[in-house]
């Protein structure tokens, strides 16, 4: 009778009280570990992880070195992914550059995350005008593609690693918002809500602590889904010359360097950079979409 | 039923056991259920929450959640085993057999189309061409009493009340012909008034239909009024079963009679007697192995209950009763609250009033679309006191507790006053000891409490707000809140989800008192509570009454509750006083003629609702309510033209009961005399 019972019975006794949070963490956590999707995609994030962490100390070469007597030699024993324009081993600028774009993509992700969510608690607590306003001007940001505010912005600044963090994450910030705010209108009308303001409490407390909990969960969802487009955006800025900046091994800034010889048929220079940006947002949007299953039982 | 003995009866439960999975365990939540209902019959299945009424529904209809199954017995309907039909047979069964009204009618009717579509659509899956639909639709919603259907057929589901829609759910259901009507709670969440029309609705149409009744309800009144047979249900197990009236009268299973007692019944008030209620908590599915599912909590449990599980047997009359002591019911002792002795009269006669509403007005929008919300609305509470706020929904009443909660901001002009000093209409310009003076319990614990924080967090934030409290004084606090409503700190680290529906009450009241309140709106405390769970928080609330004398305004739409707890009672209509005064007084009569309306709506136990005056017409709307006496639009008692363009003044007795009304006071409708209880 302790851990069989149905969730929803309202018979259920004391016994199993204080392990109320565990319960469900546990809840959500098996799910996930039962889920192969979600299994699937977090090996592919671990991997990488490991590769940004730990990949400079056990990869055969130099990301950096350059060998101008074996440059664009395909596959091989020697080296397993060949060698780029300036001879430098690809296999080991693959695993390498997995750490810039690891490193911008997230803090990217929590800035945008980050000031979303108080722009969706605001506009959805206060509505009226507030609400009427910010979200005008969210919408105005949002008709724009994203990538070319960005472009903008950056060109305006200069590109800079912590610069692309704050653009991107600025950037993101509308669609957060939006999810936000959709969420925190459902809570807005419940009792405890009026409870508290009947009890004197301010606005910032009843947002932060009284609504914030409860909408914790679409708020992870939607921050994992923006981590998938944040690598993809800065994969792309990179590419186009405003993301990272030479002579980082990062997978965009890679392509950038060497498309031009594909036409040569050095195909080698360029698939692997773009498997790997693939494969990592992949990785995360198997993760972000187990998330938002298990999330919503 | 006479013909039971030559058709088979239109529906037949043989030792029905459903279980569900969860988490890899099977949860019992029927356990060898058996009735049967006979051509015609209507058949009421009562049970609290969580006993397994609504899986008997789903499991006729084979419409269970995929995680549960019929792990025995047999459901037959018109003598054909459910479980054997195959798609074709099931899906025609659904169609023509058996039909289903559910809870909420909002949600069972699609919102994006007509009325008219969805009913027509009904005669189309059976066969007519589409102008004959939309023509047998239009007379089936006459039937259903929908006065100018056509005009209904043209709207969408949020343009009609709540009572319309279940109508059009009713006329739906009922477009089939079906052999099989369940009703599952199909008045939950409908006004006094409306539940008593959808109640009468049901009673005619089973006679015009002839389609047999399964009646599933929490609501004991209901089915003593509409029922010829009921079943009791008590964790999956049927306990009790025979003729509604004998049943009721005397019953012969105690969980039975302990719920007929936990009813606040006409003559029990807060300061003669406690309610009864019945001790502990239904037990979790699955969770009794041995004896008797309800020797737990049975004052009349012995060693035998515990032992051995009872047979259902016939005690005479067509009844049967799970129990071992079927003929020993009678002396099932009293269970409540404590002795009435301990609470006190209420009223300081001389005290200045704790509340004071002067001419609360509400408009929301602007003319010509405004809507009066509340008008003119003055009343007073003494400390202590309980001021009942009675009407059917869109009277106010709500907005009315809002107001003076600062949710909402009255019209300019409107005045309230808490122990004399002006409450401002914002709760951030009110004083922190108005603050603390006015609280609140909402109708629904799940809304009301934050399920992401624990009970130690729930009451003791309240408690450092509103009582001040910090470090070991809080915690000291937050322990003797939880001991005033009767939980322990063993619930401390729980959250809202881990409690039951009653306790989650409990949690709300203790957190409304945490900084020694005056006044306390309770706002439907106990309408989303089951009726053994609704005794113990009523008996609660009144103690704490007696014990620190705080005044509370009751919104309420269930008569029962309000008689128990009320010193006096105001009735709004349309936002306008019609009739305030002392409970007695205005529970006696003369009444205006709508609390008369109201009080003849309620269903009781007893059965009878013959005297029951009918309203007629729907509320008028709020945005063009009528001139003068805002009631005439259905006023039984209407004496003419002065009706229709003069609004009558609120006049008061020498006891201070004011009533709103053209007619003298000697041709006002008085209270049948009482029935003992």
């Amino acid at each position: 009778m302790s851990e069989g019972m149905p969730l929803a019975d309202p018979a259920v006794p004391m016994a199993a009280a204080p392990a109320g949070r565990e319960e469900k963490g546990r809840g959500v956590a098996g799910l996930l570990l039962r889920s192969p999707a979600f299994l699937l995609g977090a090996a592919i994030l671990l991997f990488w992880t490991a590769c940004a962490l730990f990949a400079p100390s056990f990869v055969p070469y130099d990301p950096f070195a350059d060998d101008l007597l074996n440059t664009l030699q395909p596959p091989s024993a020697e080296h397993w992914f060949g060698t780029d324009q300036l001879g430098r081993d690809v296999f080991s600028r693959v695993l390498v550059g997995a750490r810039d774009i690891l490193t911008i993509a997230p803090l990217a992700t929590i800035v945008g995350t980050v000031a979303g969510t108080a722009i969706g608690l605001i506009t959805g607590y206060f509505g009226g005008w507030v609400d009427a306003v910010i979200g005008r001007l969210l919408e105005v940001m949002l008709s724009l593609p994203l990538i070319i505010v960005a472009l903008l912005v950056l060109v305006a600044l200069g590109p800079s690693t912590p610069t692309v963090v704050v653009v991107v994450g600025l950037v993101f910030a509308p669609l957060v918002a939006r999810t936000v705010r959709a969420a925190v209108l459902t809570e807005r009308h419940l009792d405890y809500v009026a409870a508290a303001a009947v009890r004197g409490e301010g606005a910032p407390y009843i947002m932060i602590a009284e609504i914030l909990p409860n909408i914790l969960p679409p708020i992870i969802v939607e921050g994992t889904v923006r981590l998938g487009y944040a690598i993809f955006t800065i994969a792309s800025l990179s590419f186009l010359g405003f993301g990272v900046q030479p002579p980082s091994p990062d997978w965009g800034l890679s392509i950038a360097e060497n498309y031009g010889v594909l036409v040569g048929g050095f195909w080698w220079t360029v698939v692997f950079d773009t498997a790997a940006t693939a494969s990592l947002i992949v990785g995360v949007n198997l993760v972000a979409e187990s998330l938002q299953r298990a999330l919503a039982e | 039923m006479k013909h039971a003995e030559i058709a088979p009866p239109v529906l037949e439960l043989r030792d029905v056991s459903v279980s569900y999975r969860v988490r890899g365990r099977a949860v019992p939540v029927l356990n060898g259920v058996s009735l049967s209902l006979g051509k015609g019959e209507v058949y009421g299945l009562v049970g609290e929450s969580g006993s397994g009424k609504s899986t008997v529904a789903l499991a006729v209809q084979r419409v269970l959640p995929p995680n549960g199954h019929v792990s025995g017995g047999q459901a037959l309907v018109n003598g054909r085993d459910v479980a054997a039909l195959d798609r074709a047979a099931l899906r025609r069964m659904r169609a023509r057999d058996v039909a289903m009204v559910f809870q909420d009618p909002g949600r069972a009717l699609n919102p994006s189309l007509t009325i008219g579509r969805q009913v027509a659509e009904v005669f189309e899956i059976l066969g007519s061409p589409h102008g004959e639909a939309l023509r047998r639709a239009e007379s089936m919603l006459e039937r259903v009493r929908i006065s100018a259907p056509a005009r209904v057929m043209e709207r969408y589901p949020h343009q009609l009340s709540g009572g319309m829609q279940q109508r059009v759910v009713i006329a739906m259901a009922l477009a089939k012909d079906p052999s099989l009507l369940i009703l599952d709670e199909p008045t939950t969440g409908l006004d006094a008034t409306i539940e008593a029309e959808i109640l009468d609705l049901v009673d005619t149409l089973r006679r015009e239909f002839g389609a047999s009744i399964l009646f599933i309800s929490h609501n004991l009144g209901a089915i003593a009024g509409l029922c010829d047979r009921v079943g009791v249900l008590y964790a999956g197990r049927l306990v009790e079963e025979g003729p509604v009236r004998s049943l009721f009268r005397a019953p012969r299973h105690p969980y039975t009679a302990g719920l007929l007692r936990c009813l606040p019944r006409p003559g029990l008030r807060k300061d003669l007697s406690p309610l009864d209620t019945i001790p502990g908590f239904p037990p979790a599915p699955g969770s009794i192995v041995a004896g008797c599912v309800f020797a737990p909590r049975c004052g009349l449990a012995d060693d035998l209950c515990r032992r051995v599980d009872p047979p259902l047997v016939p005690t005479g009359e067509g009844r049967l009763s799970r129990c071992h002591y079927a003929d020993r019911v009678d002396r099932l002792p009293h269970a409540g609250g404590r002795p009435a002795a301990l609470r006190n009269a209420s009223g300081e006669v001389d005290a200045p009033p704790v509340l004071e509403l002067d001419g609360l007005s509400k408009t929301y929008g602007v003319a010509p679309y405004a809507v009066h919300a509340l008008r003119d609305v003055s009343l007073r509470l003494m400390p202590g006191e309980t001021l009942g706020l009675v009407g059917e929904s869109g009277s106010g009443k709500s907005t009315l507790a809002h107001a003076l909660l600062g949710l909402v901001a009255p019209d300019a002009g409107s005045r309230m006053a808490l122990d004399g000093a002006a409450l401002a209409a914002e709760v951030r310009r009110r004083s922190p000891e108005q603050i603390k003076t006015l609280q609140i319990v909402f109708q629904n614990p799940d809304s009301a409490l934050n399920r992401s924080h624990t009970v130690r967090r729930l009451i003791g934030r309240a408690v450092t707000r509103l009582g001040g409290l910090a470090g070991a004084l809080r915690e000291a606090q937050v322990t003797r809140l939880l001991e005033a409503v009767r939980l322990t700190a063993r619930q401390l680290g729980a959250r809202p989800r881990q409690l039951s529906g009653g306790m989650k009450q409990r949690v709300a009241v203790a957190r409304a008192f945490a900084g020694n309140p005056r006044l306390v709106v309770c706002d439907e405390p106990t309408s989303a509570l089951d009726v053994s769970v609704q005794a113990a928080i009523l008996n609660l609330l009144a103690d704490l009454q007696a014990e620190r004398r705080v005044a509370y305004l009751l919104i309420s739409h269930d008569l029962g509750v309000v008689r128990y707890l009320s010193d006096w009672i105001a009735v709004l209509y349309l936002g306008r006083l019609l009739e305030v005064g002392p409970a007695a007084n205005v529970l006696d009569g003369p009444h205006h003629p709508y609390t008369e309306a109201l009080l003849s709506a309620a269903p009781s136990v007893a059965g009878e609702r013959s005297g029951r005056i009918r309203l007629t017409g729907a509320i008028p709307s709020g945005v063009n309510p009528p001139a003068g006496c805002l009631f005439h639009t259905r006023c039984p008692r209407r004496i003419g033209p002065i009706c229709d363009t003069e609004e009558p003044p609120l006049v008061a007795d020498a006891q201070g009961h004011a009533i709103r009304c053209h007619l003298p006071r000697e041709k006002l409708g008085r209270a049948p005399a009482l029935a003992p209880a």
